[in-house]
């Protein structure tokens, strides 16, 4: 159900302020959400300010910045750095984005770093993905097939049916997209939410998956696909450039083309 | 292991900035709401129409009232508003605007036909 407010244990409340050194020139303030499982406590907002001349040039530069140098309990998720893996998927400045990929720059004055939004928090910037991975393997996303392979090779596509692929495979499954569609923040239990939903896509759009229609089936229901009100978050949000509401859209076309 | 219970939800409509397109959605629904609740008052003119000269003097003062009248336009508004996304709806359904770029350049041509619509409404109403 739709809750427009926090729950009280989720409450955010002003944390500490770590100063910049007295010498820094190139002064920015990053205030970051902080919730530690073992304080009892409610979730706080600490604010860094650091030296960009003495920093990397990304946010999660700035972020791992502040872990090696000033406050080592921040907790978050990376590891490629570079766009590819999804682990640092946040929310900055209001937007979801990879942490790795957005440039400190491309921001003016502050820069307010949170989770992932109406996520269950495990710890800071942390969210726990059981569920967003649960609906992930919901969709089976494997191809599968009824004819036998072919004898002597793989299973072949043409140019135009691998092309059809581009814009969907591309997908890291960082959630940025569904954590932005507050049609996934009030009904997630059933609504699978843009990100699965591209996923489920890329199947039905592989020429070589011979499953279409018990995929089809699966998602013909008012809640797994038909929560997408074409609210657009998750387009305007994806840090990859990719369409999760084209690709829900191409579905429901699916749906009605088979009637 | 066991996950801890005490979990906070994270921070959402709170901090979460829209794209246009989200506050258009939003509004859309907001203004089908309003549209609904507006219809009362179309039934109160009907009744007022069809109960006698003195009905329809009261009627007739109400709507006068200036606030009544912005009442009034933010209706009209509110319906070519909701119109227009409607029409953009139609046009999503058939697979077509989605493109990242022109998501902002179509919702500005449906306030702006939104809102030349209710001009126009105002002028030959």
């Amino acid at each position: 159900m739709a809750e427009f407010t926090l729950p009280k244990n989720s409450v955010v409340t002003e944390g500490k302020t770590f100063k910049a050194p007295a010498d820094a020139k190139n002064v920015r303030r990053f205030e970051v959400y902080r919730w530690d499982p073992d304080s009892g406590e409610n979730p706080r907002v600490d604010s860094y300010e650091l030296d960009l001349d003495d920093c990397g040039p990304m946010v999660l530069d700035a972020i791992l910045k502040i872990k090696n140098d000033i406050d080592s309990t921040l907790t978050f998720r990376r590891s490629c750095r570079e766009g590819v893996c999804g682990s640092c998927a946040m929310n900055v400045n209001g937007k979801n984005t990879l942490a790795c990929t957005k440039a400190i720059d491309s921001y003016p004055g502050t820069i307010k770093i949170y989770p992932l939004p109406h996520m269950a928090v495990v710890k800071d910037l942390v969210p726990d993905m059981t569920h967003f991975y649960a609906q992930y393997a919901s969709i089976k996303p494997w191809i599968a097939t009824q004819t036998p392979a072919p004898s002597d090779s793989e299973r072949l596509q043409s140019k135009e049916d691998r092309a059809k692929l581009d814009g969907l495979y591309e997908c890291v499954l960082c959630a940025c997209c569904s954590t932005s569609c507050p049609s996934y923040w009030w009904n997630s239990e059933r609504y699978l939410g843009p990100a699965v939903l591209l996923q489920a896509y890329r199947w039905l759009a592989d020429s070589r998956d011979e499953n279409t229609g018990a995929r089809l089936d699966e998602l013909e229901d008012p809640f797994k696909l038909y929560r997408c009100h074409t609210i657009m978050n998750c387009t305007d949000t994806c840090p990859k450039g990719l369409n999760p509401a084209k690709a829900i859209a191409e579905t429901k076309k699916m749906l009605v083309k088979r009637q | 292991m066991a996950s801890n219970p005490n979990r906070p939800t994270s921070p959402h409509l709170q901090i979460y900035q829209l794209p246009l397109t989200g506050l258009i959605s939003i509004s859309h629904r907001i203004t089908g709401v309003l549209l609904s609740v507006g219809l009362l008052f179309i039934v109160y003119i009907l009744s007022a129409t069809s109960s006698g000269i003195s009905a329809y003097g009261e009627m007739q003062a109400t709507l006068d009232h200036w606030f009544v009248t912005l009442l009034y336009w933010g209706f009209v508004f509110a319906l070519f508003f909701h119109l227009c996304h409607g029409v953009r709806h139609l046009l999503w359904d058939t697979g077509r605007s989605f493109d990242k770029e022109t998501l902002d350049y179509y919702a500005k041509i449906e306030l702006g036909a939104a809102g030349a619509l209710t001009l126009i409404a105002l002028i030959f109403i």
